[in-house]
């Protein structure tokens, strides 16, 4: 795969006309790099079969800057999807994939991304099976935007929903909030701060149904706390469920450096996104065991229970804090912005 | 009262107000930089973002409503608005268009002030000559007197701004201690800061004492940060200023010295006579001399939320509205 077919070092308006330019900017590195029989059929979509139920879920990817500590906009747009088909209880089995490509981007970056897509997809377990490339003008977007659209097989043990969850189950978190979040704003034009803060993105549909192979049913609910964060996440469970979320300050893992730079940007942890972080409500019963399950994944090391579900101040997420008071934890209204001292 | 909204955000998001006992109530404090910046000058942002002019703001200032719209809004509407951090980076913002003016809303209290000078120093010494900033600097001492004299206010002690300390030291505190016998203790933003600074002032006041104390020794000194100080000094003169939902303090602000005219974006565009009448049914101004509590307010949790704000104290992070909206018990406005 490479660049020295196409003739040009960027992308331009010709690439998305859907002529001669199109085609060999596809030959030579989407199907070149994602070949896989659907693809290779190069017909407009692609007809796959499923066992039983199917999950599907479609997500946008418009991050900015488009390579971050940790990642990139490609395995990005790869984690944000499977993981929305993994929290439905699902195994992600195909990927959609839609460019929408800014003209100027250096054909060389957009290598990077693609093998990066390839790299995240083979982990996950996910092929790619149908895409599009589209090309706008320079000024009407920003270098690349990626629609990803999942489809994963039910797992034949999962029963994820909602209203399942009820007074005294469990929260469980599996890892470090905000390091995603805190990874990007570090390098925002006009942010720019010295730090080592990675993004945590990655895929985590693999430890998610090892978990519904142990655990089926007594597993209520995944959710991943991507933008808006957990305080996000569990102001939406509380009052959908019409149930109280308690949570406890002490318990909530987060790095020191991140828990740092949050401070000094005045932002809070809670409202900050992850892109490598899931949290499950289950039975009160087996929590022990779940929370032992997680810890032993590398993925899941630093994993807690955080809270449980309460028939007390119903649609409300309470937090016990550090010193010993309570406070309300609202949803994210708006985006966060950095405070002026 | 503490008179910094970071205090106040801290004491709420702590539940420190509620394990606090019975007799010991803290009022919270005009020290939301973005709460007491006049609504004119954010129409004055606001023109100047739509004449072209790329205007830098702090992250906090974006939601704030001005008469008609905010900066956000004007963003959205294809101004060239950009969030900074540091002031710095809008001088290098302005090397790199050259054809282009910048400005810098250089808003804030004590604690924002040396960076923000320092970028008209930066900006005078490259002779970056298409770079200005819209001053709205306000300072603590006079508004902590305006607040005492206002017969409505009933402050036993003060719980001294931390950060604004860490600058300009607490020498001036003295004569404010002594001319109405008030505790005054500087202190940080932390749960441990707080306890340990209401601890120092309700000794204070079952001893008969009035001093100025310093809890945030770790961080403030008597004399301040001096190269700061004389930064602020060589850029900023001490000059009248209008506060938001206050009015005007005399000497309670920062405005450009004379010699440094040509950095005053007000005086290079012309835009000095913006003048817009505040919302009626806000009680901003009370809530910043602390005589009422946000959830006191009528309109707190109904038509004024942080999505559709009525004034600045429900917007900014530091504001004291927005602190018991977000973790106070917002949906029990009753309470």
């Amino acid at each position: 795969m490479g660049k020295e077919n196409l003739g040009f070092d960027t992308i331009n308006l010709g690439h998305g006309s859907g002529g001669i330019m199109t085609r060999d900017l596809l030959d030579s590195i989407i199907f070149k790099t994602f070949s896989n029989p659907y693809l290779d059929a190069k017909h407009d979509g692609s007809i796959v079969k499923f066992k039983g139920k199917v999950a599907i879920s479609t997500d946008s990817f418009v991050i900015s800057p488009v390579f971050f500590k940790g990642g990139n906009i490609g395995n990005l747009a790869v984690h944000g999807t499977v993981n929305d088909v993994a929290m439905c209880g699902a195994i992600p089995k195909y990927l959609s994939l839609a460019f929408i490509i800014e003209e100027g981007l250096r054909i060389d970056d957009f290598i990077i991304i693609v093998n990066s897509i390839k790299k995240a997809a083979d982990i996950s377990g996910v092929q790619i099976i149908t895409g599009d490339t589209k090309v706008v003008e320079r000024g009407k977007g920003d270098q690349i935007f990626i629609n990803t659209t999942g489809f994963g097989e039910v797992h034949p043990k999962a029963n994820i929903d909602v209203n399942r969850i009820k007074a005294g189950d469990k929260i469980i978190i599996n890892g470090n909030l905000a390091q995603h979040g805190m990874a990007i704003m570090s390098q925002r034009e006009g942010l720019e701060f010295e730090t080592t803060i990675e993004s945590d993105s990655t895929n985590l549909n693999f430890l998610v149904s090892d978990l519904l192979d142990e655990f089926g049913e007594d597993i209520h609910l995944f959710r991943d706390p991507t933008r808006g964060g957990l305080a996000s996440v569990l102001s939406e469970i509380a009052t959908d469920i019409n149930l109280g979320v308690e949570i406890f300050e002490n318990r909530i893992p987060l790095e020191k450096q991140v828990a740092a730079a949050c401070e000094i940007l005045g932002l809070d942890p809670l409202y900050v996104a992850n892109e490598g972080v899931f949290l499950t409500i289950i039975d009160s019963a087996i929590a022990d065991q779940v929370l032992k399950k997680i810890k032993a994944d590398i993925k899941g090391t630093n994993a807690v229970c955080i809270g449980e579900i309460t028939s007390e101040h119903p649609n409300k997420v309470l937090m016990h804090s550090l010193i010993g008071g309570k406070r309300i934890v609202s949803p994210l209204i708006g985006e966060q912005l950095p405070r002026i001292c | 009262m503490e008179i910094c909204g970071g205090q106040t955000h801290s004491l709420v998001k702590n539940g420190i107000i509620d394990l606090l006992p019975e007799k010991v109530r803290m009022i919270h404090g005009p020290g939301c930089p973005v709460c007491v910046t006049p609504l004119n000058l954010i129409d004055k942002a606001i023109e100047l973002l739509e004449n072209g002019i790329i205007v830098c703001s702090f992250g906090d200032m974006i939601r704030v409503p001005g008469s008609k719209k905010s900066l956000q809004e004007a963003k959205a509407n294809g101004g060239d608005l950009r969030i900074l951090y540091s002031p710095l980076e809008a001088v290098n913002i302005a090397k790199q268009n050259p054809d282009k003016e910048v400005v810098f809303f250089a808003v804030g209290f004590e604690t924002t002030a040396p960076a923000n000078a320092l970028s008209v120093l930066h900006a005078q010494k490259e002779n970056v000559t298409n770079y200005s900033i819209l001053v709205s600097h306000v300072l603590v001492p006079p508004a902590m007197e305006a607040i005492l004299d206002d017969e409505f206010s009933s402050i036993d002690a003060f719980l001294g701004a931390g950060h604004v300390c860490a600058i300009m030291g607490y020498k001036e505190y003295y004569p404010l201690a002594k001319k109405y016998k008030i505790p005054i203790v500087i202190t940080g933003f932390e749960p441990l800061d707080l306890v340990q600074g209401i601890l120092f002032a309700v000794k204070q006041l079952e001893n008969g004492e009035h001093k100025v104390e310093n809890q945030y020794s770790r961080i403030v000194k008597e004399e301040g940060n001096l190269a700061a100080i004389k930064v602020i000094q060589t850029v900023f003169e001490v000059g009248d200023r209008e506060w938001r939902g206050i009015g005007k303090i005399p000497n309670s602000g920062y405005q450009l010295r004379k010699e440094l005219e040509s950095f005053d974006a007000e005086k290079k565009f012309g835009i000095g006579n913006i003048k817009v009448p505040e919302n009626a049914l806000c009680i901003a101004g009370e809530i910043l001399k602390g005589i009422k509590k946000p959830n006191q307010c009528s309109q707190f949790g109904k038509t004024c939320t942080p999505v559709n704000p009525l004034g600045a104290p429900m917007v900014s992070s530091e504001g004291a509205c927005a602190a018991y909206y977000h973790y106070s018990d917002n949906l029990m406005t009753s309470k």
